[in-house]
């Protein structure tokens, strides 16, 4: 009964919420050009199905590109920073003070470079996710305790031994709770950049129904991207409970 | 003891000194000093001593993750240089990787060490029922598919010595392997070990600060002081084989154990300083 509660929460919360709004919207009689009702919000959202569906294809591909890119670029680097002192030394401290830069202050540079379009925003999606998949893939690595890595060393194992029998496997968790924060970054990241710097996609599609003050259509274009997000968050926490159950003994 | 006419020793330690970095040589501050031993084929030898002596030291130059300052290691002959591949170690903490089944963790290093790794894929079959019997020996039969985490640390224990001995290494190395268990588990992990020495006859040098371990086990049970690092006792334990636990309540066993503590100064606090080096 208990579990049966738990599993459900979160769509009787969503739900709790809808309704709530729904009734302040009415009983206050909230213009729905300054704030739709969840009503209105879904009536824009099967007027529009076919512009919204179009644009969210868009979002959802370059971000699926750009988060692409930040797994390749992340675990390369998680595991140079994570299995060499030097790298470790070195690079961190630059990765951090890059990740501080507000990402969306690179989308002009990036439209000088690359022009309107897919491009910028692949590029952003990547910059603002690799950066969570490096420091987890890195920690995971450099925190490898040395009785473990000694078990294999009298052996006469190679680093690459160890990497492979130990190191990784050990990162799998931390990688996947990285891809968690990841994906939503990447959203983010793509969102920001469309709105500004491309003619398609959710980011172009809240800029134009909002200047057309259609609000429950830029707030259509929203739920569709938290819904986007959700997804994929489901999809990499089955994947996680599926492939690192050890690591996860206590549920 | 061993009732074979070998007498080329199989370890040898020819007046080893180790400091762990160029700084603390330079002072003279040495972890282990003067280290002169020499194992026979097939003995059973125990490292005493107060923690902090050294005894871990002595087990990283004898795998040789750690090469001597001066002097120098010999193994079945041949100067140590690196890691040896007869060997197999266990230590304090079990160290089984979760993601591993117990028998999975068994079979590790046959993966890595040849001539197993490169038949590995063909022969695992061949392999599993070997880790299965080795387990067996140990007591855990019917848990290879079992997670470590799901053993209790006795168990897990087991399964970290069937890991040092599956692929039949020449020389077992055990760096206080039962200090984490309970009086009653130990002692029956005694008798485990026991039998696996009778039976197959490898090296054992075993570090404890148990001195009752180190005399039921041992052949040959070598008394280290902290501060130098130094040994300053050999003992030839002459209990009979094969012992029992009943043993270790007889006078002989308690007089040898006995001297053996007469030999370990007063233990005193150490100066953080001391501990660092």
């Amino acid at each position: 009964m208990n579990t049966r509660l738990e599993r459900w929460s979160p769509w009787l919360l969503v739900l709790a919420i809808v309704l709530l709004w729904q009734a302040i919207c009415s009983a206050l009689s909230v213009s729905e050009f300054i704030f739709p009702s969840p009503w209105r919000i879904a009536q824009q959202l099967v007027e529009f199905k076919g512009t919204i569906a179009m644009h969210a294809w868009r979002t959802f591909w370059v971000t699926m590109a750009g988060f692409g890119i930040a797994i390749v670029v992340g675990v390369l680097l998680g595991l140079l920073v994570g299995s060499s002192r030097l790298a470790y030394a070195a690079v961190y401290p630059v990765m951090t003070a890059f990740n501080a830069l507000p990402k969306a202050a690179f989308v002009p540079l990036l439209v000088v470079w690359f022009g309107i379009g897919a491009g910028p925003a692949i590029l952003t999606a990547f910059l603002i996710s690799f950066f969570p998949i490096m420091v987890n893939m890195a920690t995971g690595l450099a925190t490898l305790e040395p009785e473990l890595e000694d078990v294999l060393r009298v052996l006469g194992a190679t680093r690459m031994d160890v990497l492979r029998k130990i190191g990784l496997p050990r990162s799998l968790p931390y990688f996947y709770a990285s891809l968690k924060v990841a994906i939503t970054l990447a959203f983010v990241g793509t969102t920001v950049s469309e709105m500004t710097a491309a003619n398609e996609g959710i980011g172009y599609l809240l800029v134009s129904a909002g200047s057309a003050m259609q609000m429950g259509l830029a707030f259509a274009g929203l739920v569709v991207i938290g819904a986007m997000a959700m997804v994929m968050y489901a999809l990499f926490d089955g994947i996680e409970r599926h492939t690192t159950s050890w690591a996860h003994r206590g549920n | 003891m061993s009732g074979r006419q070998d007498h080329a020793p199989f370890v040898e330690f020819q007046d080893v000194w180790l400091a762990y970095n160029e700084a603390l040589q330079a002072q003279g501050k040495f972890a282990v000093e003067a280290i002169d031993l020499r194992l026979r084929r097939g003995e059973f030898a125990a490292i005493v001593g107060p923690s902090g002596c050294g005894k871990s030291t002595f087990m990283k130059l004898a795998t040789g993750l750690r090469r001597a300052t001066r002097g120098q290691v010999l193994v079945d002959g041949q100067v140590l240089n690196g890691p040896l591949k007869i060997s197999g170690m266990a230590f304090q903490a079990p160290s089984l990787l979760p993601w591993r089944t117990t028998l999975d963790n068994v079979l590790l290093p046959l993966e890595i060490v040849e001539p197993y790794r490169s038949q590995f894929r063909q022969r695992r079959p061949e392999y599993e029922a070997r880790a299965i019997e080795l387990l067996a020996a140990v007591g855990l039969r019917g848990y290879e598919r079992n997670y470590p985490w799901q053993l209790s640390g006795g168990m897990q224990q087991r399964a970290s010595i069937c890991r040092a001995l599956i692929h039949e290494p020449q020389l077992l190395l055990l760096d206080e392997p039962f200090g984490a268990l309970d009086a009653f588990t130990r002692e029956e992990l005694w008798c485990i070990l026991r039998d696996l020495w009778q039976a197959r006859r490898f090296n054992v040098i075993l570090v404890t600060h148990d001195l009752r371990e180190s005399v039921f086990l041992a052949d040959t049970v070598y008394v280290m002081s902290a501060g130098p690092g130094r040994i300053v006792l050999r003992s030839d334990i002459q209990q009979p084989r094969p012992r029992d636990l009943e043993t270790t309540y007889s006078r002989e066993f308690i007089d040898a154990v006995h001297e053996l503590r007469s030999h370990i100064g007063a233990v005193r606090p150490r100066t953080p300083q001391e501990v660092a080096a």
